[in-house]
């Protein structure tokens, strides 16, 4: 062979060696050398420059104090999920990431994400500074939590003042008295109520609410999903009768795939009422409503069911274990999660405050703060702290679509069908848990 | 008796002639160039297309759920398990498994069907030159030049139950029904699936046709004319059998593109599928990411990639045997 030949193949091997090899980047965590984080923050106001607009001023006050400078992307709600998930697997990941904390136990499951053991947390301020309920939602119980509450959210039920003045109503402090009060307001093109019945995040969420207003749980004390006992049943069929008996909400509500759909609904004055997280506050004022036309109350429970008007929503904050800037990472979780910056993030994303003692600020209005915080204290339980709660929120919360699905295209869906339904689902939950 | 031309064994060659010289074998001049052209061709197909395949396969071995994604090689072991789970048609995800399946069936036969039908009618009729036949060519070739996500969110605002035009045109403007339907939810959602893949696919087929058509001699349709064949028997004896080879590979390539349709399915109906509509390509995607199940759904891309083999083996084999006996 000549030395040309060998020579001309050795360097072509090389080059397409060297090619794919660039491309493929180094596993680590965010970036480089230097003191730079990568920080992929959700979307908490009313579009994603918004919460860039929100956000920057703060990333720059941090870089000014700690010499830290934080790349911040901000990514949707139908995005987020994924994304986490591929950096997880892949272990191209940033460093901070906003998680919603529902997932905060399947993802700490994965082993991807630094454990706030004692170090940590005494670096972040302590873990005494936080709501001790927030931050259980940060891990499974008995376990160190793999990330801390950041922003605090929960579901109220959001109410016309004007039409139910109209109308001679008062506020519903039931179950019963939400839907007569719907059926009252009704008229023509206005809905008593409006649903995201076709999210089946937002549907999940009430699958959990109104279960536990049963008193009944969906996973048991060995991590069993127990989706088909009568509570559960029940608690979703009252959900799913506001569309099908009750006809207090359109079935156009069917094609709703997320809350800010019936928000806007409830702004443009198309429902009287509406159940959402208080970080609508900021959807309905872009509309036009002002604070003074809408009131809200927690989402009633039957009269003899347990007073259980959310569950504890919100953002946690975790680090990737994977990050090359561990102590730097730590800092900006201490920024964000000190008073000076929950206070300055309180109104633009409408968030209630995680820190014990603090006041919220999320809105002027002082009984709306008030009637929020107090759901949240004592209102409120955390979903449920097990690795498979995010297959509890697919598959329920799919199943629960394709039930308002049926409904909307005019057939009926009894209990016998739920229960197959959820049959169903906690069978793919058993098969996929292992 | 040595009567043989050949000098005897041993004998020296008679003086002064030189030993007979053995030809060398001549190596064409740059034999290598060939292969060193293929080499990269070759590494970025093994990297890029078979050996994630190939560790797909082995996925599915593997019991890779969330608790292990962030590290693989501590997954256990699980055999036939994930294969086991998806065949198994009594229970929750192999019943759903083959539900998909049966509606991704359903789904390709038809879009095949009427893509193949549309785009022979069109190339038929753009073979013979008319005023504006090019301002047809083009526009029949825009949905399959559209950006894939463009065209179909136009679609998903157009079958909108309150908003879209669809509904507005049959029910608002041409009274042809009464109610306004769902096209997104329930049972229409497969006619809109359907809908939305004749669009994009037609104009394919309608491109592979045309220059299919193109190579047909004039000369046999103006035999058939004089022996007084009407145009719809000169289509059937003389053009759809000289399409024959084309005809071959499109239908190959389209089953194959439709049956693995992912975009169609993911952008129409977003996250959560209509089970009408629920297309395997999906299906597969939603237990993997969406459960974070990747073994589960390693096993059943697997079988898909069986199946689709089987198919197209059978197929290639009927036609070889089909024009060797020809």
């Amino acid at each position: 062979m000549k030395i040309r030949s060998i020579a001309a193949l050795a360097t072509i091997s090389a080059l397409a060696l060297a090619t794919a090899g660039c491309s493929g980047g180094d596993s680590g965590g965010g970036a480089g050398g230097g003191d730079t984080l990568t920080y992929w923050a959700s979307n908490q106001g009313t579009s994603l420059e918004n919460d860039k607009e929100v956000l920057q001023p703060l990333l720059d006050k941090f870089e000014d104090e700690s010499g830290i400078k934080v790349d911040l992307e901000v990514i949707g709600w139908n995005d987020l999920q994924t994304r986490i998930q591929t950096a997880v697997t892949s272990g191209q990941a940033p460093d901070v990431v906003n998680i919603g904390n529902t997932w905060a136990t399947s993802l700490q499951a994965t082993g991807a994400f630094l454990p706030y053991g004692d170090e940590e947390m005494d670096a972040i301020g302590g873990a005494d500074k936080f709501v001790k309920t927030a931050l259980d939602t940060g891990g499974a119980k008995g376990e160190t939590v793999t990330s801390v509450p950041l922003y605090g959210l929960a579901y109220g039920l959001y109410y016309n003042k004007q039409m139910f003045a109209d109308a001679g109503l008062t506020p519903p402090t039931t179950w019963e008295e939400m839907v007569t009060a719907a059926k009252k307001l009704t008229t023509g093109d206005v809905n008593g109520i409006t649903l995201a019945a076709g999210s089946y995040t937002e549907n999940a969420h009430f699958a959990f609410i109104n279960s536990a207003q049963n008193g009944a749980a969906l996973f048991d004390d060995d991590g069993q999903p127990t989706f088909t006992s009568d509570g559960v049943v029940t608690g979703i069929k009252r959900y799913l009768d506001l569309m099908q008996t009750d006809k207090v909400a359109d079935v156009g509500n069917a094609q709703y795939d997320n809350g800010t759909k019936s928000v806007s609904d409830f702004a443009n004055k198309k429902a009287a009422m509406v159940i959402n997280q208080n970080n609508a506050d900021n959807s309905i004022a872009a509309a036009g409503m002002t604070s003074d036309e809408y009131g809200v109350v927690p989402f009633p429970a039957p009269a003899d069911g347990d007073k259980i008007a959310s569950f504890i929503a919100g953002i946690n904050l975790s680090i990737f274990k994977n990050t090359k800037n561990k102590d730097a990472a730590l800092e900006f979780v201490k920024f964000m999660t000190s008073e000076e910056t929950q206070n300055a993030v309180g109104k633009p994303f409408a968030s209630l405050p995680v820190l014990e003692g603090v006041a919220p600020s999320f809105t002027d209005n002082a009984e709306e703060a008030a009637t929020f915080q107090e759901i949240y204290s004592t209102m409120a339980q955390p979903l449920p702290l097990v690795p498979a709660e995010d297959q509890f929120e697919s598959t329920v919360g799919k199943a629960m679509n394709e039930m308002f699905a049926t409904i909307a295209t005019g057939g009926t869906v009894s209990e016998a069908d739920i229960k197959e339904a959820l049959q169903t689902a906690q069978d793919q939950v058993i098969a996929t848990m292992g | 008796m040595a009567t043989t031309l050949a000098p005897p064994v041993g004998a020296k060659p008679p003086a002064g002639e030189k030993p007979p010289v053995r030809a060398k074998k001549k190596r064409p001049h740059h034999w290598w160039f060939p292969f060193a052209i293929i080499a990269p061709a070759v590494i970025f197909e093994l990297f890029i297309h078979v050996t994630p395949m190939l560790v797909g396969v082995w996925m599915s071995f593997q019991k890779l759920t969330k608790f292990y994604i962030a590290n693989w090689a501590n997954a256990p072991f699980a055999g036939l398990d994930n294969y086991r789970l998806a065949l198994d048609v009594n229970g929750a995800l192999g019943a759903s498994l083959l539900n998909s399946f049966v509606i991704t069936v359903a789904f390709t036969i038809l879009v095949l069907g009427v893509s193949w039908a549309m785009g022979m009618a069109g190339a038929v009729v753009l073979q013979r030159t008319f005023p504006g036949r090019a301002i047809f060519r083009t526009l029949f070739l825009v949905p399959y030049a559209v950006p894939v996500y463009a065209g179909i969110i136009a679609w998903k605002f157009m079958f909108q139950r309150d908003t879209g035009a669809i509904n507005y045109f049959l029910a608002d403007n041409l009274h042809l029904i009464d109610d306004k339907p769902f096209w997104l939810i329930g049972d229409n959602a497969f006619t809109a699936a359907v809908v939305v893949a004749i669009w994009r696919t037609w104009p394919f087929a309608f491109l592979m046709l045309m220059a299919g058509l193109q190579s047909i001699p004039e000369e046999l349709y103006e035999a058939a004319a004089v022996d007084g064949a009407r145009p719809f028997r000169q289509w059937r004896s003389v053009t759809v059998p000289m399409l024959g080879p084309v005809n071959r590979v499109l239908f190959l390539v389209l089953f194959l593109w439709t049956f693995n349709d992912f975009n169609t399915p993911y952008i129409l109906f977003g996250g959560a599928q209509p089970p009408a509509g629920d297309l395997i390509s999906f299906h597969i995607y939603s237990a993997s990411f969406l459960t974070l199940n990747f073994g589960f759904g390693a096993a059943m891309s697997v079988l898909l990639l069986v199946f689709l083999l089987v198919v197209t083996g059978i197929y290639l084999f009927v036609l070889n045997r089909r024009s060797r006996n020809a």
